[in-house]
């Protein structure tokens, strides 16, 4: 009876985390819409390419070392796919906890769960570095980062390796329930690399380094890209309870959906009232980033929060993307989708927002662990940006930037038919 | 002959085609332009930062038609067209040489 009942467990935890990896996999299709929408429309083919090929990239190189470093075993995955029922069926009934013990599941979910998580830190850059990059040199750099660079500080954090040997983050009390700052700013760490090797679009400054308007090219892309994103992070904070499978965990599971959904209202309305008061408009573009804001605010830790505060922490992270996108324009960062503020700016706010709610944390390890994150991140990249410059060039030429790297990187325009 | 060319607001397109149908006007031609007058562009505003939009859409529609009709004509384009506000465009008229129907190739007031 027992043996049953742990391979239900089983069964049900693994199938819970391959459901949420394929929500988790959606968000692709989000980044793809979002950024498709607020990038001018001759480029609009090269944004779409770069992110079905990061994502594939992605899927490729964590399969191939990624996922090795990380977390450990062997390269190519290799014997991923073997278990033995009966020793597993053992590790359930030795848990300290018993049945209410330790999640135990399949490697293989573990893997697909995984492996989505590197695809989302990788479209974070996409959409920063947009309308100016060259897709190959996109590309390379794609390969570096899912491959070394975001597996290596992911091994120092849900990893629970030390950083190069000298110290541990869990020791710390660093806590990234499901990746603010493990998956959102890292990607927005080496997005920013890149925008300062990139510099900003031609047009985006005038003479005098006022800061000039490129509007987007398609909202109704855009806001259809934010809802899927919305969507599909039910599963990348759910997934990360990782496990269903008794009354407290279900209570958690439902509590992170709860709580993710009152994150994102709150950065929405926080950014849609702070835009308004700041320009005297409802601008779409930042309710939108409000609403993502609050995404990857309340993602460092979605279980602990009333329905109340999580509201809270969303809204401030609402308020904070606003903020922080007018600065950066300030600062010549040119971000055409925001995806520094969203993810990097916000994504420190949440991490330094557990300590608030979660007793495990500390706002020194909170601290340590953002600071070990993006130097890391930003370093390696810049790094990696600076060899790709020096081999193949990052950015393409004016004229080329000026007809459209739809034409100049893909040879074919999105709106072949429409009329200039 | 003259040939008639009017700049007007996009909204009133179809007014101004009624209007030149009643008066027996027998075909038109419409173009989507853009471009400034006296009432310039206008600012808008994205992610915090104003913008100029220096060319506004207008509708050009052209005409040829018999010297008689001028008058009618200027007539009822000024007439379905007026807002009474800045920007609702301008007539030009000038004289036509010559136009031939390419079909049937009848040539001048004939084929207007």
């Amino acid at each position: 009876m027992q043996d049953q009942i742990f391979h239900l467990q089983y069964a049900m935890d693994t199938f819970y985390f391959l459901v949420c990896g394929a929500l988790v996999m959606w968000m692709a299709a989000g980044f793809a819409m979002l950024e498709a929408g607020l990038v001018r429309s001759k480029n609009t083919t090269e944004i779409l390419t770069k992110n079905v090929a990061l994502f594939a990239i992605s899927c490729i190189m964590y399969l191939v070392c990624g996922y090795s470093i990380m977390y450990g075993g062997e390269w190519f995955l290799t014997g991923i796919q073997d278990v033995d029922v009966d020793s597993t069926l053992a590790d359930f009934a030795a848990r300290d906890g018993g049945f209410e013990g330790g999640s135990i599941y399949s490697g293989a979910s573990d893997f697909f769960f995984q492996v989505v998580f590197v695809a989302t830190a990788m479209s974070i850059v996409s959409g920063a570095v947009a309308e100016r990059m060259k897709l190959w040199a996109f590309l390379a750099f794609a390969v570096v980062m899912t491959g070394f660079i975001y597996p290596m500080e992911g091994n120092w954090t849900w990893g629970g390796g030390s950083v190069f040997g000298m110290f541990s983050l869990g020791d710390l009390g660093f806590s990234d329930f499901a990746g603010s700052g493990i998956v959102h700013m890292a990607g927005a760490a080496a997005a920013l690399a890149g925008v300062i090797i990139l510099g900003a679009r031609k047009g985006k400054y005038g003479p005098n380094g006022e800061v000039r308007a490129i509007p987007g090219a398609n909202l109704p892309l855009a806001t259809l890209g934010t809802l899927i994103l919305w969507l599909g992070w039910f599963g990348f904070n759910g997934g990360s309870v990782l496990k269903l499978g008794d009354i407290a965990s279900a209570n958690s599971v439902a509590m992170v959906f709860l709580n993710t959904n009152a994150a994102a209202a709150g950065g929405a309305i926080g950014a849609l009232i702070l835009a308004r008061i700041l320009f005297g408009k409802a601008d779409l573009t930042m309710l939108l980033n409000g609403a993502l804001a609050g995404l990857v605010a309340i993602t460092a830790e979605p279980s602990t929060p009333s329905a109340l505060g999580a509201t809270l922490i969303g809204l401030v992270g609402g308020l904070i993307v606003v903020v922080s996108i007018l600065t950066l324009d300030k600062l010549k960062l040119d971000d055409p989708v925001g995806a520094i503020s969203v993810h990097g700016v916000v994504g420190l706010w949440g991490l330094l927002a557990v300590p608030l709610t979660n007793d495990g944390a500390t706002f020194g390890g909170q601290i340590a662990g953002a600071v070990t994150i993006f130097v890391w991140v930003f370093a390696a990249s810049l790094v990696t940006w600076l060899i790709i410059k020096a081999i193949m060039g990052v950015r393409v030429s004016e004229e080329e930037e000026y007809e459209g790297v739809d034409l100049s990187e893909c040879g074919m325009e999105a709106y072949p038919e429409f009329k200039k | 002959m003259k040939l008639i060319t009017a700049i007007i607001k996009p909204f009133k397109l179809d007014d101004v085609r009624e209007a030149l149908s009643e008066i027996g006007v027998q075909g038109i031609t419409v173009t989507e332009v853009k471009g400034f007058g006296r009432q310039k562009g206008h600012t808008e505003l994205y992610r915090g930062a104003e913008y100029v939009v220096d060319f506004l859409p207008k509708v050009k529609i052209e005409l040829a038609i018999a010297d008689d009709m001028t008058d009618q004509v200027v007539e009822a384009i000024s007439g379905a067209a007026n807002t009474g506000k800045i920007g609702d465009g301008k007539i030009f008229i000038v004289n036509l040489e010559q136009a031939v129907r390419i079909r049937t190739g009848e040539t001048g007031v004939e084929a207007v």
